[in-house]
């Protein structure tokens, strides 16, 4: 295990909203923790993933997150038995760049073993297009995992504000989910610079397109900081098994790439820090302007960390990042 | 009054069919089996300027800003496997084509195609007129270049 990063201490906002159990390492050195877990061998010799690697890399990124070897007690850490809990994925790049199914299903597998029944879980995204880019079946039977999107459960018809923002939310995290593992993909943005783990969020409102001012900068620290959001959002599991590391958020197969990782924990801004800096890598090796010089730099993550919205830490001297 | 009536009649069924034959405009998808060994998969979707970010959101805005009027796209599949999307940008002039073609990377290698056009492994993009075409391909096989270039063939005769 490589583990990276140590300086000052800081509570992340994160550590204070708290997962079910608290994560006792976190809390004892005081700092962001972000696991990237990798597989090189994840997508073998082609470009098609082995979905049989994909449970056992979630696993190892768990357990060194929670600290716990077995799976469903590292589960149940994280997750409380008895709610909702959604998993938001993303879909919008279509078929290619989307959170995987694989993914999404070893998640549901050990949500179940840590005592979650399958109607407590709500995969969802968008709309029946976005989900179905995801390989995922459109299923409304409480009696199993449940997936559908927002064009199905709705928006509320009062808007909430904060900041630069005022938006409608999706019912299904108003209504539906008492606590959401936040799914993203890693890509490119030809507006934000990076989407990961906050701009995830644009799926969960109506219009996301009229965030897009000055590279969503600060609509995206402004929208994180919507209540339902901020405090039902709670952890992330960032699928960077696959990528594009230009030209995003569509898919653009020129500029696909495989970092064959997971990103996982609780501080969104820690982690979106942690993915730009795996995209900048990347755009460095093919030999491509930062995307400062490229002139979208995604000033979002550092308004997230700001006195203002207070999501967690760009800082990487508080952030402890674990290799594995 | 009964010529009036006529005569309204008449000039209601002329613009019913004048306003029809805009919105329903060129369909340059190839039907199934048009192209040899390509199936069309899906019902069209014509998205207007407005509305492009129900498709491609985060996207949207480099076609908006280069005068997209409206996007038209299906999925096919090549010999019942290879899967494609065709996307097609009708754009308000021949430069806001232009200007989205000419933002590809080193590795385009152009082709004889429409007005302009470039080929990667996986896709294929080229403007005709005020049309701006991009296919992709969801794999990469031996026989991807060639089956998207007969496709993209396909679509060009259409345009």
């Amino acid at each position: 295990m490589k583990t990276a990063a140590t300086g000052a201490v800081l509570l992340g906002a994160q550590g204070a909203q708290g997962l079910i159990g608290k994560l006792d390492q976190q809390a004892e050195l005081g700092k962001s923790k972000v696991v990237v877990a990798r597989d090189p061998a994840l997508h073998g010799t082609g470009a098609q993933l082995d979905e049989k690697r994909v449970l056992a890399l979630l696993d190892r990124a768990i357990a060194t997150y929670t600290g716990r070897d077995k799976p469903v007690e590292a589960w149940k850490r994280i997750v409380p038995v008895g709610k909702v809990i959604g998993l938001k994925v993303n879909g919008l790049g279509g078929r290619g760049i989307s959170t995987h199914q694989a993914l999404v299903m070893a998640v549901c597998e050990r949500l179940q073993q840590a005592g979650v029944k399958p109607g407590e879980i709500v995969v969802w995204e968008r709309d029946a297009r976005s989900l179905q880019a995801c390989s995922l079946t459109i299923n409304t039977d409480s009696s199993r995992v449940r997936c559908y999107g927002n064009d199905v459960g709705g928006y509320e018809d009062q808007p909430v504000a904060f900041g630069s923002v005022r938006v409608k939310l999706a019912k299904i995290l108003t209504r539906e989910c008492d606590m959401v593992i936040n799914m993203p993909i890693l890509k490119d943005h030809e507006l934000a610079g990076i989407t990961f783990s906050m701009k995830n969020m644009y799926g969960v409102i109506a219009r996301p397109d009229q965030l897009h001012a000055g590279g969503c900068n600060p609509a995206v620290a402004d929208l994180n900081c919507i209540p339902a959001i901020r405090d039902k959002v709670r952890f992330t599991i960032g699928d960077a098994m696959t990528s594009v590391y230009d030209g995003g958020p569509g898919f653009h197969p020129e500029r696909l790439w495989q970092p064959n990782a997971l990103i996982v924990g609780e501080d969104r801004v820690a982690i979106d820090q942690i993915a730009w800096q795996m995209i900048a890598r990347k755009r460095a090796e093919a030999g491509m302007p930062t995307l400062e010089a490229a002139g979208r730099p995604p000033h979002y993550i550092a308004t997230a960390a700001d006195a203002t919205h207070i999501l967690g830490t760009n800082d990487p001297h508080r952030i402890h990042l674990m290799e594995v | 009054m009964k010529s009036l009536l006529v005569f309204a009649a008449i000039l209601f069924a002329v613009i019913a069919v004048c306003t029809g034959c805009k919105k329903k405009g060129p369909e340059p998808f190839p039907k199934s089996g048009a192209i040899a060994g390509w199936e069309k998969t899906s019902e069209t979707r014509v998205f207007a300027a407005k509305d492009l970010y129900q498709y491609i959101d985060g996207d949207a805005e480099q076609y908006i800003s280069a005068g997209v009027v409206s996007t038209s796209t299906s999925d096919y599949k090549y010999q019942g496997q290879l899967e494609a999307t065709v996307d097609v940008h009708t754009m308000g002039s021949a430069d806001g084509a232009r200007k989205i073609l000419e933002t590809g990377t080193k590795d385009a290698k152009p082709i004889q195609l429409g007005d302009a056009g470039v080929a990667y492994a996986q896709s294929i993009i080229f403007l005709k007129g005020t049309s701006l075409v991009r296919i992709v391909a969801y794999e990469s096989t031996p026989d991807t270049p060639q089956a998207l270039l007969a496709l993209a063939r396909g679509v060009e005769a259409k345009l």
